[in-house]
């Protein structure tokens, strides 16, 4: 304690008077630990030392013979020329570019026609663009593996009774556009709502002088808009680059519709679960788990410094 | 560490402004009528979202139509209309099949939704509040990793988790759920951001004045003004728990602890693995029907009660 009372501020007046000061401030540090700590209980024994435990567990091996032997980091040199992994954070790779844009485009869209008042039934279509958020994923994963189903789905029903063969949403190259479009039927709400909540904090006097001038409403959403929630969209990307890579839920349900297309490595969080838990190899699953966690922190960086470079161009 | 979201500053603007305007929908809709008086409607704009809301209201519509069907019906008949009405034949399958499991899984999905979200959203409250209203050594630090943290994706953690709670025996309990949706990094975030506006310094130094402690003048003064966006976060937290598949599925063997996504899934790799039980598939999509109830109705309680709780904080109008 006596640290503390050594950084307190200068002594200014009486002696009194500054002990006095130190009472309070030892009393207001107290509260503050006592409000702080019992998140930080929680958060070390379920956020830290997993993942400490993690890193220890990946620098050792285990192997049928010879019991589990120190490697440092040959594991992760190992991960890194796993075709299985490598493969499957190609394939979140091309699903990011590809889904993440979609997602993002149409929530913003969404936003903005919402926001610009020249739309009726305004309010029903916010709230059923975002009740999807509502439906968990594996239920949205089962209704549109359903929809999509050669058996009693209703595009297979349409294109039967067409006299056309079953749309193949299960097959080796439209799989991950199915998944894709389930995943943005779950999030582009709740994106929405979060574009849309900034644009409503953002100040009419903004662009109330661009209209007086004349200008168009998606001239106003261009210029002026878009621009002022551009943290809010830095925040829904890196929300979604996250949840990309730990795609998990839909190809974990969509293997009991497609075996031979979703396999094993379909996603690297999939990888991971099916080494630790059909292969046993807690040490190699924990390897998977840190590089994973490496490459979307990369990633997200990535996005945070292209976002703040072009702030600063523009 | 702090750095983590470089230029966190401006993100922070957006989640203190953005999320309490999206809690206090009243407010929202009044100062929509305001902003916008004479707007003409663009219809083709109309026309053009609406069929988009087709789009996001067809799979609940596909699962209502299909969830009054039998077995039969629904190979037989097409799928986005209806046929024989069979939904309370359906709704008695889900509830008794197994010796009615599937009522525990709901209430096993209650629990665990409902204890980790007030648990968590507490958590995040009094960390939030410490932080915004504390200077004290090690502040900026403790702050800095929680803010780091936020960057982890959580599932890269439930291995390791599930291995130390093997350890402990924590697996295949209720705990192996709750205790690992308790610490939301993101939330402590948010009430940190939140509790800085929300609560008056001079609110504090009033109450101190007159002689409160510190910790009462939490629970008594600032947690009131605080509710709105401890809301927020519980049901952030409400609806990720609920909707968690990925932990219980590695946690818990049990089906007496499954949560509804764990039972139905497994419910649906019964159905979809042989022909012999196809007669499952009504029972899947009926309960599925009847998992998403719940969490719809929550969302309109709790969409109530964010206002009233905005209405008496009184806070970031």
């Amino acid at each position: 304690m006596s640290t503390l009372v050594d950084a307190a501020p200068a002594p200014t007046a009486s002696r009194p008077r500054r002990s006095r000061l130190t009472a309070a401030k030892r009393r207001q540090y107290g509260a503050a630990y006592a409000l702080v700590l019992p998140f930080f209980i929680i958060f070390v024994a379920m956020v830290i030392v997993p993942l400490v435990y993690a890193g220890y567990l990946s620098l050792y091996k285990t192997r049928l013979i010879g019991g589990t032997t120190f490697v440092g980091l040959q594991s992760y040199a190992d991960a890194l020329t796993d075709p299985l992994f490598l493969s499957g954070v190609f394939r979140m790779g091309i699903f990011l570019v590809i889904q993440v844009p979609i997602m993002i485009a149409l929530a913003l869209f969404f936003a903005l026609a919402l926001d610009s008042g020249m739309m009726k039934l305004a309010k029903f279509s916010r709230l059923a663009i975002f009740v999807p958020y509502a439906v968990p994923g594996v239920v949205a994963t089962l209704m549109w593996g359903y929809l999509y189903g050669p058996d009693f789905g209703p595009f297979a029903q349409i294109t039967t009774a067409l006299g056309l063969p079953p749309p193949p949403f299960f097959s080796q190259n439209v799989m991950l556009f199915s998944i894709m479009n389930i995943v943005n039927w779950e999030f582009i709400g709740y994106n929405m709502i979060i574009i849309y909540a900034a644009l409503r904090s953002m100040p009419s006097e903004l662009y109330e002088a661009a209209r007086v001038d004349g200008a168009s409403e998606p001239r106003v959403a261009w210029s002026i808009k878009i621009p002022a929630v551009r943290p809010a969209l830095l925040l829904t990307v890196i929300f979604s680059v996250i949840g990309t890579f730990q795609l998990f839920n839909e190809p974990k349900l969509m293997y009991s519709l497609a075996p031979n297309v979703i396999g094993t490595a379909y996603t690297p969080n999939l990888y991971a679960y099916n080494v630790a838990f059909v292969n046993q190899d807690a040490n190699y699953a924990a390897v998977l788990a840190f590089l994973l966690g490496i490459v979307i922190m990369i990633v997200s960086y990535v996005v945070q410094l292209s976002s703040q470079r072009r702030e600063r161009r523009s | 560490m702090s750095d983590v979201i470089p230029g966190s500053h401006r993100p922070a603007v957006v989640a203190a402004e953005g999320f309490p305007v999206l809690v206090g929908r009243d407010r929202d809709e009044e100062a929509a009528a305001e902003r916008r008086p004479r707007k003409p409607t663009s219809w083709l704009l109309t026309v053009f979202v609406l069929i988009c809301v087709g789009y996001f209201l067809l799979p609940l519509f596909w699962l209502v139509v299909a969830s009054t069907k039998s077995n039969d019906d629904l190979f037989s008949s097409f799928g986005l209309w209806f046929a024989n009405f069979n939904l309370l034949e359906n709704i008695q399958t889900v509830l008794t099949f197994q010796d009615g499991i599937f009522i525990r899984w709901a209430v096993n999905s209650l629990i665990y939704a409902v204890v980790s979200a007030v648990g968590a959203a507490f958590l995040a409250t009094a960390a939030g509040y410490g932080f915004a209203k504390y200077q004290f050594p090690g502040s900026t630090a403790l702050f800095s990793i929680t803010l780091g943290a936020i960057m982890i994706p959580l599932a890269a953690l439930t291995v390791p988790t599930y291995l130390l709670f093997a350890k402990a025996g924590l697996t295949d309990t209720y705990w192996a759920i709750i205790l690992p949706s308790l610490a939301t990094p993101f939330g402590v975030f948010l009430m940190r951001v939140y509790a800085a506006d929300a609560v008056d310094d001079a609110l504090i130094e009033a109450a101190r004045v007159d002689g409160v402690g510190e910790l009462r003048i939490f629970f008594t003064v600032a947690l009131r003004l605080l509710l709105p966006g401890s809301v927020t976060v519980l049901l952030f937290t409400l609806v990720a728990t609920w909707n968690n598949y990925f932990l219980p599925l590695i946690m818990l063997n049990s089906a007496d602890l499954f949560p509804l996504p764990v039972g139905l899934a497994l419910w649906q790799s019964t159905a979809a693995g042989g022909s012999g039980s196809r007669a499952l598939f009504s029972t899947v999509i009926t309960g599925s029907l009847l998992s998403i109830i719940p969490l719809v109705i929550a969302f309109l309680f709790l969409q109530r009660y964010w206002q009233s709780g905005l209405a008496t904080g009184g806070v970031k109008a």
